[in-house]
């Protein structure tokens, strides 16, 4: 087996409790050394996406692939780091920007999950290469939007992960943090790391994205950029298409929380 | 006079037990009230502690240690609570209400029902003061394995408590740290059972970390906050309960919520006062 970074989604679809049909018969390929980005309405099934990619939640029917593995197993390999969105953290709790980070290390550590100098090596320049290493000892509800995201995109780094996923980076960041934040996934890019992003900014995306990813409740398109990323494939996804009517089935989601 | 008051009850060997015994309920309620405070799992403690009466009662009868009963069931509730969630439409509020009182109520009943030298009014509001050796024994054992648990995976509770979706996508077992959340919430309810009492275990096991919560922005002082209020509070609600002739149980619940409502006044930074002073000072700044 060839040992290929990317992200095969296979014939995904997912219905939540309340019958609302989020995504249905939704394939596609994730390449890797890329930037791609996930373009879509709300509501259209991004995060649904990202969740069932991330194994955050069980599709009721079809599979993911991450670098050729399930999912389980590629996240226990520290293959996979995702970048929440800035309303899935819980930003009064009581823990600075230097714990956000390590957690990154948690993956690597013992059981007990007693950082090692190489640990602590790896959060101290994860920290520098976002500039948050003066808000180390912040805690995470003092920071400025930007900051906050730089802190959970401090997180990835440290955990030296192949393929990023970031959940909307750019939402509640001011122009000059977003251009920082691109350029460091250019970096990362340009160094092998796979990357795919979902963002509303339509402008950015044919500055920094290779690949985009059109979805409406289906995968509408995906390829290189200049080829997808039309007006008339946009007009597409988000002028609304007819949501195939389907019969309501319950998810299961995995774990709790 | 203030020594008579503290000493004068140490002269009662059943004071002193009372005392330590309250003590060390106090800290390991204290440990797990901070990870219940900021899980967001308050109401299921309530629950778990409801959910083990029928488990005393049936452990009773059988002859066998009440604090496997009462883990049983507690724990078994938990699970139910679980089930029942998965596989219906409502939402997790109105799944803990009724399953618990379900337990509960069946508790009530075969009290009444199944010969046992049992007081349920020792089960519901405790009894510290006149504890047995026998139930101090499984007190502590309860008591030591939960302290022993989460010294050992306190990180990685805490980050199932923070960020579940990150401890999966780091490849950790969230189903398995969601139980034994669940495993030491049930023993520390086992543990502060002949203390508090049924009723108010719920007290003991959230309002010290939702104190230390108002007072601090870092999880260990979190924890050594919350230690100290539960430990002050268990103390002094024991020589309360001497000196007023009241339930220990209320006495240190009591001196706990005085404690919480002292923090949210007065905390330096989330406290009311604070609050409101810094609203003045933006105000006049607009002027």
């Amino acid at each position: 087996m060839t040992q290929t970074l990317g992200i095969t989604v296979d014939n995904i679809s997912v219905t939540y409790t309340n019958s609302r049909l989020a995504l249905y018969d939704a394939s596609c390929y994730v390449k890797p050394g890329n930037i791609t980005a996930l373009v879509g309405p709300n509501g259209g099934g991004k995060s649904t996406l990202f969740k069932s990619i991330m194994g955050f939640l069980e599709p009721n029917q079809g599979k993911v692939n991450i670098s050729g593995l399930p999912i389980h197993q590629a996240q226990k390999k520290q293959l996979v780091a995702y970048v929440p969105q800035a309303d899935e953290v819980d930003w009064n709790f009581p823990v600075s920007v230097w714990d956000v980070v390590m957690m990154g290390r948690y993956g690597y550590m013992n059981l007990f999950r007693i950082p090692s100098a190489k640990d602590r090596r790896l959060v101290k320049e994860s920290l520098t290469r976002v500039g948050m290493m003066d808000f180390k000892d912040r805690q995470i509800g003092e920071l400025s939007g930007g900051q906050k995201k730089r802190a959970f995109l401090a997180r990835a780094l440290a955990q030296e992960a192949k393929i990023m996923l970031l959940d909307e980076p750019f939402t509640g960041v001011d122009v000059k943090t977003e251009k920082a934040i691109i350029d460091l996934l250019l970096q990362l890019r340009d160094s092998g790391h796979t990357i795919l992003i979902s963002t509303h900014d339509l402008a950015s995306i044919s500055t920094f994205c290779n690949r985009v990813i059109l979805l409406n409740q289906t995968i509408l398109a995906s390829g290189k950029t200049e080829a997808v990323f039309t007006e008339e494939n946009l007009a597409m996804t988000f002028g609304g298409l007819p949501i195939r009517s389907k019969k309501a089935e319950k998810i299961n989601t995995i774990g709790f929380d | 006079m203030l020594l008579d008051w503290i000493t004068e009850p140490l002269e009662y060997g059943f004071m002193v037990k009372a005392l330590w015994v309250s003590a060390f309920v106090g800290i390991v309620c204290a440990v797990l009230s901070c990870y219940i405070t900021l899980k967001g799992w308050s109401l299921m403690g309530d629950a778990v502690a409801h959910a083990v009466v029928p488990g005393v009662v049936v452990a009773y009868a059988l002859g066998i240690p009440f604090a496997v009963g009462a883990f049983l069931f507690g724990f078994g509730a938990t699970v139910a609570i679980g089930y029942v969630k998965e596989n219906t439409r409502l939402k997790e509020d109105a799944v803990i209400g009724v399953v618990f009182t379900g337990f509960f109520a069946f508790g009530l009943m075969l009290s009444t029902k199944i010969p046992s030298n049992i007081d349920l009014f020792h089960i519901l509001f405790g009894n510290v003061l006149g504890i047995s050796q026998e139930d101090i024994i499984q007190t502590l054992i309860a008591g030591f394995i939960t302290l022993l648990v989460i010294l050992l995976r306190r990180k990685d509770l805490l980050l199932f408590c923070f960020d579940p979706n990150h401890a999966k996508a780091i490849g950790l077992n969230t189903t398995f740290m969601y139980y034994t959340l669940l495993l030491v919430l049930a023993l520390t309810i086992v543990t502060a059972l002949q203390t508090a009492g049924i009723i108010l275990v719920v007290a003991m096991l959230v309002t010290p970390g939702a104190t230390a919560y108002l007072l601090s922005d870092r999880f260990d002082r979190m924890l050594a906050i919350a230690v100290g209020t539960s430990l002050l509070s268990s103390i002094l609600g024991v020589y309360l309960s001497y000196h007023l002739d009241a339930p220990t149980g209320a006495c240190i619940v009591v001196l706990l919520t005085l404690l919480f409502v002292a923090a949210m006044i007065f905390a330096p930074k989330y406290g009311l006062l604070r609050r409101s002073c810094s609203k003045i000072e933006s105000d006049g700044g607009y002027q």
